[in-house]
């Protein structure tokens, strides 16, 4: 699983039957201290996670084990917002 | 599997109901030397491992087979706590 930060929403009219109703978010990979790094990507919302908020996404065939995804055509679920990380020192 | 060190963990509160009583630990990908390679990722502990300790990871789907019936949503998990690495020099 990756950290993100949401930058934004997606608003798609036309899609497979199977997303319909699921709200779709703009998220940037980040490391543990903040940090961005690495491509946008679309993420399914399954915890109503909002723009500046940093959650936990998964990735992969996975995706589809959230909460309401299964069968799901999505690679990359939200699953959980993030209160804190906590990150030893000098890592 | 990886080799990876526990670096730190997630707090998370709202979260899927599959996840709840689940450890999230920060891992940082290791080589077998010991130095950092790739990009740190958060991962489920479904052995106990803590902060500072070598352990190894599955990635994908496997993840979640340690909780099995349970499908949890995770494409990393820790699944050993690495005692010692050997890698003869060659």
């Amino acid at each position: 699983m990756i950290l993100a930060r949401i930058v934004g929403t997606v608003v798609a009219t036309r899609k497979d039957p199977r997303l319909v109703s699921n709200k779709l978010l703009i998220a940037r990979p980040m490391d543990p201290h903040g940090k961005a790094e690495g491509n946008y990507l679309v993420a399914v919302d399954t915890v109503d996670a909002g723009v500046g908020e940093t959650v936990l996404i998964v990735s992969g065939s996975s995706a589809r084990m959230a909460s309401g995804m299964k069968d799901c055509p999505v690679d990359a679920a939200i699953v959980g917002i993030v209160d804190a990380v906590e990150v030893a020192a000098g890592d | 599997m990886q080799l990876a060190k526990v670096i730190g963990d997630v707090v998370v509160t709202r979260k899927d109901d599959a996840l709840h009583g689940i450890r999230l630990m920060v891992l940082q990908p290791l080589a077998p030397d010991g130095s950092a390679i790739g990009r740190t990722l958060v991962a489920v502990d479904a052995i106990g491992a803590g902060v500072g300790e070598t352990v190894f990871f599955v990635r994908g789907k496997e993840a979640s087979f340690p909780f099995y019936p349970t499908e949890v949503p995770t494409d990393a998990g820790i699944v050993g706590i690495v005692d010692q690495v050997d890698v003869p020099r060659t």
